[in-house]
């Protein structure tokens, strides 16, 4: 799966983007964001207050219980500040 | 009216411009409501904003809110621009001109295209100082979630 990060998620993880093959247990957005966490202490990091991580899967916002399916591309983000 | 225009670009943009090209020769617009958002520095230390942003999703984001928009108003021209990149102080960010038969519309649509940028579009700043100190990411406000609420 592509994995997408920006602001300071791209700058706590090191990568702005990665392709990564994912166990077959994870479920939902939030098994994928435990399982990140793990990886390093940048990823831990990035994910440490997962409440205040927003989440797009196919470019659209999903909610951290989605399921992830067969999801192509998943981006996580902070909360937007646009306008 | 169910076309709509939005761009999302690193050039500045001109809103005298973008009001003509939706207004020429038209003569069923009787209200062209614009606003601009700038990039303000209040304590005199911002050097600039930078603005991130994710690509093509901002574009569907934004035509997402600009397509509730027209079904919600009565619009006959509607126009959004938000810009990416550094953005020097006083420099323009982000344009929305909504134009209606009246005034009413084109201001609802505005104010309403505004929240939803503010809070769903994916824009992120992040601060450059005068000293050229790189500061922190310009966190979300939770009154901007809430004004969109107003919308419900």
């Amino acid at each position: 799966m592509k994995i997408r990060y920006f602001a300071w998620l791209r700058e706590r993880i090191g990568t702005a983007e990665e392709e990564r093959d994912l166990p077959e247990n994870l479920v939902t957005v939030a098994d994928l964001i435990a399982w990140l966490s793990r990886i390093d202490e940048g990823y831990a990091y990035a994910f440490e207050q997962p409440e205040t991580i927003r989440v797009a899967i196919n470019q659209e916002h999903v909610e951290i219980t989605q399921p992830l399916l067969d999801a192509k591309e998943i981006a996580f983000f902070p909360p937007m500040t646009g306008g | 009216m169910s076309a709509f225009k939005v761009r999302v670009q690193e050039e500045n943009f001109n809103c005298e411009e973008e009001t003509k090209s939706l207004s020429a020769n038209r003569k069923d617009i009787g209200a062209i409501v614009s606003f601009t958002g700038l990039c303000r520095d209040e304590n005199q230390t911002l050097a600039a904003l930078e603005l991130e942003h994710f690509p093509g999703m901002a574009e569907k984001q934004i035509s997402f809110y600009c397509q509730q928009a027209v079904e919600r108003w009565p619009l006959t021209g509607l126009t959004v621009i938000h810009r990416f990149g550094k953005i020097p102080a006083g420099e323009q960010i982000v344009l929305v001109i909504a134009c209606s038969a009246h005034r009413r519309a084109a201001f609802e649509a505005a104010d309403f295209l505004m929240d939803f940028l503010k809070t769903k579009a994916p824009f992120w700043k992040k601060e450059h100082f005068l000293d050229g100190q790189t500061g922190g990411w310009v966190e979300a406000k939770q009154e901007d979630e809430e004004d969109t609420k107003r919308w419900q």
